[in-house]
Formats: structure tokens, C-alpha cells, sequence
């Protein structure tokens, strides 16, 4: 991702770090050290060059370009789907076996995940009622999530008896 | 406090009384703060021939409070907002608004209810073809007895609310789904209902549209005070309500338990 907010234009490792925030921090910002261990490995790897170091007052300043061979990196990153999370073998789906096989209520543990998801919706939904564009984004993307789990629970909810005899019980 | 001619406040003020009428909740009577207890339903029970679609169910709405009504297909959550809206008479059970019951109303009485305190959102527009958007949406106060130029005028000022400009003289077959759902839901506010029932309002809208008519209906709702009952089987519209209760098999569950 830093490299490629680097393709933008040469930058300092500060530009980088503000900027990766903004977009991408949401309250875990990024440390200078990690920004500058990247551009290192960056550099060492061909993908980036640094600049001359620049007087000032702090620590070093670089001005870091992007090479062909890091814009081609960026490139193919963006053709690249990223891994579908199949995420087979869930908490949500943990618990239900679980339960079924302790002889414990699983539908009762259903409603209790529904109700935090819920709850949960609610608040991204009200981000995205008050926040910018690129939080609206970001909710939205949670939303969809919870919403698949929703609709996994709310479909195991009715099948409850037929999955307790498969298990066992 | 100790003026002259103050007298006891509020007893010889028969201007008062819509004072505090208006300041609802909060204002006149009970604790200050407490929200008040507006729709109430205990009991229920309605069946369709030998189905049953209501078998005891029982809920609670706050004054100004939206609330999102989920649950499968079948299990009940329409007919519990028709007996809520005094659409269908349940079987068993009572149906409280604001103080008086619903269900043991004459229909005479009902239908002005309905009329003059209630508004309604159903999932696909529903508008009258023959009429113009701003026909439509005047369609309630009309009804009511408004004079058709002031209808019209107030009518017009949803227009701006639910970005709808320039659509006014256009006819429902010339409005996108999404157009003609928001004139629907200009119509149910319009004549400033205390309660919006609404009826799957995005059900047959796509997800940019549908969330468009839920940020409207949800803003619109909280800045005038209107309570809502969004009837919903889509987790990302019910995340818009303050709460949601699930209808199961003919009855109503709160997940959390904190209401109760």
C-alpha cells in the first residue's frame, strides 16, 4: 500500500505515514519506524530509490521515488484479486457445533449473535450517516460482512433441529 | 416564580395546555425525561382460515422511537403491523395508541385514526397512476379535508426534503423505482403522522437507492419526532432503527432483553 501511495509522486516518509493514516490508519496508525523499515526493504529491492538526504532539523529526510519495477509491482497488485475468505471453520460455526454436541441451547448462543451483529450494523450505519465518503466506504464493506453472517445465522436458526441430528445428538 | 398576578402555573392558562401538549414526552405529567409509552400490543392472536399468523404476540413503542420489525417470511411480522395500524382487527389481544384502544374501535373511528395519526410506506410505491408525484403526495391532506391549493403547497416542500426537484408534474410510470418509493414516502408524512408504518419500504429497490430511501425516512422521522415501525426482512435497513425485534412462529422475541 505504501508504495502505492508512492507512485503518486515522490515523497517524504512522513508524507507516506499522514497519508496511509487518512485512508487507511482508522484509529491504528502506522509507526515510523514501519514506514521507514518499508521504504529500506523497498529500496534494497529495487522497487523504490531514495533521494539525497536533506538538512533539517529531526531525524534524516529522503525523498523517496517509485522505479519502474515498483509501479509494475503496484500494477500487478491491482490485478491480483485478493483471497476469498472462506472462512470454513468460523467461531459463529464453532459455537453452534458445540453447543449441539454439549446438549446446550444453540438458539439461544443464535439470537445473542444476532442481536451484537445487529448492534453492531446499527453503529456502522450511523458512521456512515455522519462520516466522509471514504468512512461510508469502509462501513460498507463491514455491513456486507455482518450481513452474511446474519443471513448464515438466521438460516441455521431454522434448521436447528436437522443440524443437532447430524451431529449426534 | 413569585410574580404579582402568577398565580399557580398552568391553572388558570387554558393557553398552556398545547404548550405542554406539544412538548410531548417530556413536558407535561410524568417523570421528566421518560419517554412515553405510545403504541402497545399484549396478546395478540390472528389467524387466516386454519393458519395462524399472530399467536400471542406482544410489543411496546416509545414516542419518537424507529424501530425495525424482522423475522422469515411467514412468520407473522405484516400481520402484526396491520393490527398495529388498525388494518386487521386481531382475533384476541388489544392494541393500545396513545391511550386509546385500537382494536375495539369502531371502524368509523379507526379509519379517522388512521387518517389523521398514522402514515404508511408499503414496499412498491402504491401511488395512484392518474395523479402527478405532488398529486400524490397532497393525496393524504386531501383526503382530510385541506383545501387542494394549500394541499399542493404543502405537498411541494417534501420535493426538496427527499430530493426530488423538478419531479413534481411527472406521473408514477415516468418516475425510477427509487423516485416514485421517495413520493411514497413524502405521502406518508405529509400530514405529519405520529406513527410511519412501514411495510418492506425498500423491498423492491436496489441497495444504493434502498439505503437513499432509509437515510431519508430516518432523518425526515428523527427531525420532526414521528415514530416508525419499519417492517424489514434486510439486517442493513433494520440497522437504521434505534432497536429491532424478531417475529417467530406468530410471536415477538427482543434478542437482547433490555427492553423489557
Amino acid at each position: 500500500m505504501l508504495l502505492g501511495l508512492l507512485e503518486r509522486e515522490p515523497s517524504h516518509g512522513y508524507d507516506l505515514k499522514r497519508d496511509y493514516d487518512s485512508y487507511f490508519g482508522q484509529g491504528r496508525p502506522l509507526r515510523y519506524s514501519q514506514v521507514y523499515a518499508t521504504l529500506s526493504r523497498l529500496a534494497r529491492d529495487g522497487k523504490a530509490v531514495a533521494g539525497p538526504a536533506e538538512q533539517g532539523a529531526g531525524p534524516e529526510r529522503r525523498r523517496y521515488a517509485i522505479t519502474e519495477a515498483g509501479i509494475e509491482d503496484v500494477h500487478a497488485w491491482l490485478s491480483e484479486p485478493a483471497p476469498p475468505e472462506p472462512n470454513l471453520q468460523s467461531e459463529l460455526f464453532a459455537k453452534v457445533v458445540i453447543a449441539l454436541l454439549l446438549r446446550q441451547p444453540a438458539d439461544r448462543y443464535l439470537d445473542t449473535q444476532r442481536a451484537a451483529h445487529l448492534q453492531r450494523m446499527r453503529e456502522l450505519t450511523q458512521l456512515k450517516q455522519q462520516g466522509s465518503t471514504l468512512d461510508m466506504l469502509l462501513a460498507d464493506h463491514s455491513l456486507y460482512r455482518l450481513e452474511a453472517d446474519l443471513r448464515w445465522i438466521d438460516h441455521t436458526a431454522a434448521r436447528l433441529d436437522a443440524i443437532a441430528q447430524a451431529v449426534g445428538r | 416564580m413569585d410574580r404579582p398576578h402568577g398565580g399557580p402555573p398552568g391553572r388558570d392558562r387554558p393557553g398552556g395546555g398545547p404548550v405542554s401538549a406539544r412538548t410531548g414526552a417530556t413536558g407535561s405529567g410524568a417523570v421528566s425525561g421518560r419517554p412515553t409509552r405510545i403504541l402497545e400490543a399484549t396478546g395478540l392472536m390472528k389467524a387466516f382460515g386454519q393458519t395462524p399468523a399472530l399467536n400471542g404476540a406482544s410489543m411496546g413503542l416509545d414516542r419518537g422511537e424507529i424501530l425495525a420489525v424482522m423475522g422469515p417470511s411467514g412468520s407473522g411480522k405484516s400481520t402484526l403491523l396491520h393490527c398495529l395500524a388498525g388494518i386487521l382487527t386481531p382475533d384476541a389481544g388489544e392494541v393500545w395508541f396513545n391511550g386509546d384502544r385500537l382494536d375495539t374501535m369502531s371502524d368509523d373511528r379507526r379509519s379517522e385514526l388512521r387518517r389523521d395519526q398514522f402514515g404508511f410506506v408499503f414496499q412498491s410505491g402504491q401511488l395512484v397512476p392518474e395523479l402527478t408525484a405532488e398529486e400524490n403526495v397532497a393525496l393524504p391532506l386531501l383526503l382530510s379535508g385541506t383545501r387542494r391549493g394549500l394541499a399542493i403547497a404543502e405537498a411541494r416542500k417534501w420535493f426538496g426534503t427527499l430530493a426530488l426537484d423538478g419531479l413534481e408534474g411527472r406521473r408514477s410510470g415516468e418516475l425510477s423505482g427509487g423516485q416514485a418509493q421517495r413520493v411514497a414516502l413524502a405521502r406518508g408524512l405529509v400530514a405529519r403522522p405520529v406513527v410511519l408504518f412501514a411495510d418492506e419500504p425498500t423491498g423492491s429497490l436496489d441497495s444504493v437507492s434502498g439505503e437513499l430511501v432509509m437515510n431519508l425516512l430516518t432523518t425526515a422521522a428523527r427531525d420532526r419526532g414521528t415514530t416508525v415501525i419499519v417492517v424489514t426482512h434486510d439486517a442493513r435497513v433494520a440497522a437504521y432503527a434505534d432497536r429491532e425485534v424478531v417475529v417467530r412462529d406468530g410471536k415477538v422475541r427482543t434478542l437482547t432483553g433490555a427492553d423489557a
